[in-house]
């Protein structure tokens, strides 16, 4: 449902749902850590993220009707062509090896954390030097060019040159 | 102490082509002068010790290095110095010296100066290697050598089109020679396995039959080389055009040296020769035909460097003559004679054109007896000893000779007798005729400098030796008998008429067309004008003048059909393929540029499209 | 409950990864289009972790926590850019958006 809507905000919130049905479908596998943090840093952080810009940048009807426009059910037939070409490649692919049952055993956060610090340990520092550029690089790029003029005089003199022509 | 005398202007030339742009230009001068200089000395005192002591082996071996070993071959760096080789070193570093020390005064104000130094020591280096060579791998080195500096000088003056096309001419002529010579001796090499050249002369007569097919075929190709680089019928096309270098370079390659290369060739290799009375009568026939056209040629050119230029090829065709004959000893002695008085003749001939401001045509020039009184002098000793002027001078004594055997040898002929006769006429004719036009009558050109005492040195050595050099000979065969141990004497018919009468036939006709040249063109010069009415005087002047419409002919055999070939290829068919490739890249590429168009969800499906790819590939491997 | 074998769910991430890849295909507007990349690493992570879970490893959610802060990093860095791109060219349609083009 998340990709077939119009509006942005409701494809969100779409997506929020898939995301908790995602953490049920871990919880269920034997993954309880994961499964929280996917609603914590997924659904919480990331989505928010995305309402916080969406609302920054006032998309709303307008973008509701440009999709309308586009996506009439014509634009979408090579798309779901080419996905289709792959889903069946990948579900032979899958459905051809040997189908064994599964057994469930819940994982504890005590071993990941065991595996995290101690295997892992440098995939964690990368990890950390990647977030850290991603910071930076958000804040660089979201830097908007500074302002000489208080506002009020800025509109001040538009409203002169206005009155000028 | 014999190396130094090739390598003194190696030397030379390599300090003036690297370094000739930061030497000051005296010092250029003082090194491209010096090292030919001393060179000169240097072979004095190597001639005054062979005379006092003659080496008893008959010559100085000196093995400098071996050059390659390859297999059976072994070629070595080896000078040789016999009587041949002595005469040619001597004139090649002696006049050469002179003309050098002539040119630092007649380059005086040339931008090239150094590179004209430079490539002037090259040729003499080239050339005494070229005359020292004990075998013929190194004679093939300085063959080429002076086949290069001789390009070089012509086109010295590179920036005008019509210098580097007679350097080009110069060079594709002379290389048809060379051609047919490599190939005489890549023959001679496989029929007798070694590149000495005094084994070779030795063991010729017992390999070849005389006569033979094969030894004739080598002593052809041989004597095409010698053609080619002595200007003969018919390789003697470049020689005209080779004026357009300086006139110094004239005189020393063009005049003293390099074109009687082919003179030397055929000396030292007399044995071959001998071998092939065919080719022996070749030689002689062509040395007879080459001089009567070329005499006729200089008879009446314009310009007095091509005048000079013909004389020197009906000269060299003198010595072809008596080479064909079996007149080693004459040729080589009408080679030193010759040497000094078209040095001197060249060299007096730039002096006039330099004092009237390159004016070089010479109904042009005039009254310059004088202007330039010491040119003139000069000028007339060299012009006397061209034109055989009987006792005084040394063209004399040089040219009697061959006339003589023209008949008297066992290949003479009357034939041959009454064309070099003829020959002679004609150049006691045109030697007057320069003399009377360039000296005599009113000036037509001012003279704007007169020549420096640097210049009239030069001219006036040379001018005593034109006329003093003849009496070598004249106690009948000192000269001769210097050369008799490596040139054998030429064999004479029986039952011949004194030798007396003949000279005095050859004196009268000399003196016959020094008093028609000097009538024709200073008493009576209204008959001149009578001639130019006739239409067909005219035209055969114009026959004469174009040199017999050798370069006429050659342009229609062989320039026009080869520019006419090329020009089919134009566009070029293997070059098409290199097109194709490049048009078929550039089509590929603006037609893959479609799908560089910037659009994300293009990118997107290209990213799918080849994650498939891979895929289904998985099912069919 | 029915057992369920490794594949059944590697077969439902592949189908959402696909979902997700078909819009990616088909939408203009950026926004949809990270909303569509979100789907498809969340199927990967998925694919992941029932990886780990067959085989009782911690791994596969070890990799899905990277796979996290990696989508963290690069939402927070695209949003900021599509920010940018709104302020310069008052679009947020990709296919106006061609000058790196041919």
């Amino acid at each position: 449902m998340a990709i077939t809507r119009y509006h942005p905000v409701h494809a969100l919130l779409y997506l929020v749902i898939s995301f908790l049905a995602m953490a049920m479908i871990f919880l269920s596998l034997g993954a309880p850590f994961v499964a929280v943090l996917e609603v914590i840093i997924y659904a919480g952080a990331i989505i928010v993220l995305f309402i916080f810009v969406v609302m920054m940048l006032n998309l709303g009807k307008d973008t509701a009707q440009q999709e309308s426009a586009w996506l009439r059910p014509r634009v979408w037939l090579i798309p779901a062509l080419l996905s289709l070409v792959l889903f069946g490649e990948m579900a032979t692919l899958l459905i051809a090896g040997a189908e064994d049952e599964m057994q469930i055993a819940v994982v504890d956060p005590k071993r990941l954390s065991m595996s995290l610090y101690g295997g892992y340990i440098i995939a964690v520092e990368l990890i950390g030097f990647l977030l850290m550029a991603g910071i930076v690089g958000a804040a660089h790029i979201g830097k908007h060019p500074k302002k000489h003029l208080h506002r009020f005089l800025e509109e001040k003199e538009m409203g002169e040159h206005e009155i000028n022509i | 102490m014999l190396g130094y005398i090739p390598a003194l202007p190696f030397l030379g030339f390599l300090v003036l082509s690297l370094g000739g742009r930061v030497l000051p230009r005296s010092a250029a001068a003082v090194i491209g002068v010096g090292t030919v200089v001393v060179a000169a000395l240097l072979t004095m005192v190597v001639g005054i010790r062979w005379l006092q002591v003659p080496p008893v082996p008959g010559e100085y071996n000196l093995l400098l290095w071996n050059w390659f070993t390859t297999g059976d071959l072994s070629v070595a760096f080896r000078l040789r110095v016999d009587a041949l080789t002595l005469v040619f070193v001597f004139i090649i570093t002696f006049v050469g010296a002179l003309i050098h020390i002539y040119s630092t005064a007649y380059m005086k104000h040339d931008r090239d100066h150094a590179r004209f130094f430079a490539c002037m020591n090259l040729f003499v280096g080239a050339m005494l290697l070229l005359v020292m060579a004990d075998n013929l791998v190194l004679l093939y080195l300085g063959w080429e050598g002076v086949g290069l500096c001789s390009y070089l000088l012509i086109g010295f003056w590179y920036e005008m089109p019509a210098n580097c096309s007679a350097a080009n001419k110069a060079f594709l002529v002379t290389r048809i020679g060379d051609t047919a010579m490599l190939i005489g001796l890549f023959l001679l090499y496989r029929q007798l396995g070694t590149f000495d050249i005094q084994t070779i002369l030795q063991r010729s007569p017992h390999q070849f039959l005389r006569g033979a097919n094969d030894i004739t075929l080598i002593a052809f190709l041989l004597l095409a080389g010698g053609m080619g680089k002595s200007a003969q019928i018919p390789l003697q096309t470049w020689l005209p055009d080779a004026m357009a270098g300086p006139s110094p370079v004239s005189a020393l390659i063009h005049a003293a040296t390099m074109v009687t290369a082919g003179v030397y060739l055929i000396a030292r290799m007399h044995v071959l020769f001998l071998l092939s009375p065919q080719a022996m009568a070749a030689t002689a026939l062509i040395g007879g035909i080459t001089l009567f056209v070329a005499g006729c040629s200089a008879m009446v050119q314009t310009d007095i460097k091509r005048v000079l230029a013909y004389s020197t090829i009906s000269q060299i065709g003198y010595m072809f003559l008596a080479l064909g004959l079996g007149a080693w000893g004459a040729a080589i002695f009408h080679f030193f004679t010759h040497a000094f008085f078209k040095a001197l003749l060249f060299l007096a001939a730039g002096a006039v054109i330099e004092s009237l401001h390159h004016e070089q045509d010479i109904f042009r020039m005039g009254g310059l007896r004088r202007r330039l009184p010491l040119v003139f002098y000069t000028f007339l000793a060299g012009a006397a000893a061209l034109a055989a002027l009987p006792f005084v001078s040394a063209g004399f004594y040089s040219k009697d000779p061959i006339l003589w055997y023209a008949y008297s040898a066992r290949g003479g002929s009357v034939f041959l007798y009454l064309l070099s006769l003829a020959g002679a006429g004609l150049t006691a004719f045109y030697s007057t005729r320069l003399v009377v036009v360039v000296f005599g009558g009113e000036q037509r050109t001012p003279v704007t400098e007169k020549p420096g005492k640097v210049m009239t040195i030069a001219l006036v050595i040379l001018a005593v030796l034109a006329v003093t050099a003849g009496f070598i000979e004249w106690p009948r065969g000192l000269f001769s008998r210097f050369l008799e141990g490596v040139l054998p004497a030429p064999v004479l018919k029986d039952g011949l008429p004194s030798e007396g009468l003949f000279q005095l036939i050859a004196v009268a006709v000399t003196l016959l067309g020094i008093y028609s040249g000097y009538v024709l063109y200073r008493r009576r010069q209204e008959v001149l004008l009578r001639w130019r009415q006739s239409a067909r005087i005219r035209a055969v002047r114009l026959f004469f003048l174009n040199g017999w419409g050798f370069d006429a002919l050659y342009r229609t055999l062989f320039v026009r059909p080869f520019l006419f070939i090329s020009g089919i290829n134009k566009p070029d068919w293997l070059d098409w393929l290199n097109k194709g490739v490049v048009r078929a890249s550039l089509t590929l590429s603006s037609l893959l540029s479609v799908s560089q168009n910037g659009s994300l969800r293009w990118y997107i499906a290209g990213v799918l499209i080849g994650v498939l790819f891979i895929i289904t590939l998985q099912f069919f491997l | 409950m029915t057992p369920i074998g490794a594949n059944t769910v590697l077969v439902v991430a592949a189908a959402l990864f696909v979902l997700g890849l078909a819009a990616a295909l088909t939408r203009k507007n950026i926004i949809f289009i990270l909303i569509a990349v979100e789907v498809m690493l969340n199927a990967s992570g998925l694919a992941f972790v029932a990886a780990g879970a067959k085989w009782h490893q911690p791994d596969g959610q070890v990799m899905f926590l990277f796979i996290l802060a990696m989508a963290a990093a690069e939402i927070s860095v695209g949003l900021a850019l599509v920010l940018q791109i709104y302020h310069q060219h008052k679009t947020l349609d990709v296919e106006d958006l061609k000058e790196l083009s041919d």
